[in-house]
């Protein structure tokens, strides 16, 4: 390695020819996240200020359910999206980098398919 | 990982002061890095006063004064005096830029200088430039084409597409602009940095060259370019008053477009 010139290093594997749908995809999860956070606002006062029943009819409606499932659908997307970037950025041994981006994926998969999961029943059962 | 602080071998020691002469009435302080690779020894600051009345107006006027009249061990680059050649980069008063084009007028009090952060110091203010002119000349910068060019002409260009290059062709490659980026402080061996991807667009929206694909190809990493965050370090700090951080966003915005326009 310590006869590599200086070019052969900065080339090192070459381009991964990635980054764009991730780097696109965080900027469209914001965007989503501004208008639905709105609704998760209005949701998140019901649950505090109304009966139980009447927030469970709110969340229960087609356009309420729907906005809160994208809602955090995309959240768990971007939060997903924003950690790996933070590792890449101040994690360089590669195999620690590679398990935690891993890790983060999985434990967010698992958070939104649970919230998913959570707001079908409410929407279905009522 | 990153690394937020000093090795041992790298924490700064109070060096040597050197007064003003007697009898000077306008007097200011320089405190300048110095570090010798053959002494063993930790980095120091060393202290010059300087008497005004018979210094130049810049930075490197002052620079100039202390190694040709006070230690001539102090070690730095500099050519053209003038903002062109791009040598005297260093960081002063906390901030990169070029010592020739930069006037002592301009700091109120003492001035504090040090070689560009976060690369490997040669001596005192040299930094190596190993890496940075490595990474240059890994995006090619010169026109590719498979066009041969006009038998008894150059290959043309309208008044409109020559405009486009204006802010880029212009960068001396100081690297201030990339040595004050903390992306490129903890991802400098995969992230190009400001400079770099400045040129990488002078040669993108050249309406001469064939090759923006294969430039593109190049460029789409998720380290070679997208560790720019745009935190604005490097327009801030060009001392040429480009803007790198655009031209980051101009490569993005073309990333994005071939894929979903």
């Amino acid at each position: 390695m310590a006869f590599q010139s200086p070019l052969a290093k900065v080339r090192g594997l070459g381009s991964a020819h990635t980054g764009t749908g991730h780097w696109w995809m965080q900027r469209v999860t914001a965007v989503v996240l501004v208008p639905l956070s709105w609704q998760l606002l209005v949701f998140l006062d019901l649950t505090r200020s109304a009966p139980y029943q009447q927030t469970i009819e709110w969340l229960s409606s087609p356009f309420n359910g729907v906005c809160i499932i994208v809602w955090t659908l995309a959240a768990f997307y971007h939060a997903a999206l924003g950690l790996q970037v933070v590792i890449e950025d101040y994690v360089a041994r590669e195999g620690i980098k590679i398990i935690s981006i891993w890790a983060v994926n999985l434990i967010f998969s698992f958070l939104a398919i649970t919230a998913l999961v959570a707001v079908l029943r409410i929407m279905v059962t009522g | 990982m990153a690394e937020f602080t000093l090795p041992k071998n790298s924490v700064l020691t109070q060096g040597k002061t050197f007064s003003a002469p007697k009898g000077a009435t306008r007097i200011r302080r320089f405190e300048v890095y110095r570090w010798d690779p053959d002494s063993g020894e930790n980095p120091r600051v060393d202290v010059y006063e300087l008497d005004m009345d018979s210094c130049g107006p810049m930075v490197l006027d002052a620079i100039l004064k202390i190694k040709n009249e006070i230690d001539s061990t102090l070690t730095f680059r500099r050519s053209c005096r003038e903002g062109v050649c791009g040598s005297c980069a260093m960081n002063i008063n906390g901030k990169n830029t070029l010592a020739c084009t930069k006037a002592i007028d301009s700091y109120p009090s003492t001035i504090k200088i040090f070689p560009l952060p976060h690369l490997q110091v040669v001596k005192d203010l040299v930094p190596d430039m190993t890496h940075f002119y490595a990474q240059y000349a890994s995006i090619k910068p010169w026109i590719e084409t498979q066009t041969p060019a006009p038998a008894d002409s150059e290959r043309l260009q309208s008044h409109e597409d020559r405009a486009k290059l204006d802010g880029l062709y212009d960068c001396v490659l100081c690297a201030c602009c990339s040595t004050s980026c903390p992306s490129y402080w903890w991802n400098s061996e995969r992230y190009l940095g400001p400079a770099v991807l400045l040129q990488a667009y002078r040669w993108l929206v050249d309406s001469r060259d064939e090759t923006t694909g294969e430039r593109l190809d190049d460029l789409e990493d998720p380290f070679k370019v997208y560790r720019c965050h745009t935190i604005m370090n490097c327009t801030d700090t060009c001392p040429k008053g480009l803007n790198p951080a655009k031209a980051i966003a101009e490569i993005k915005k073309l990333l994005v477009t071939r894929q979903q326009g």
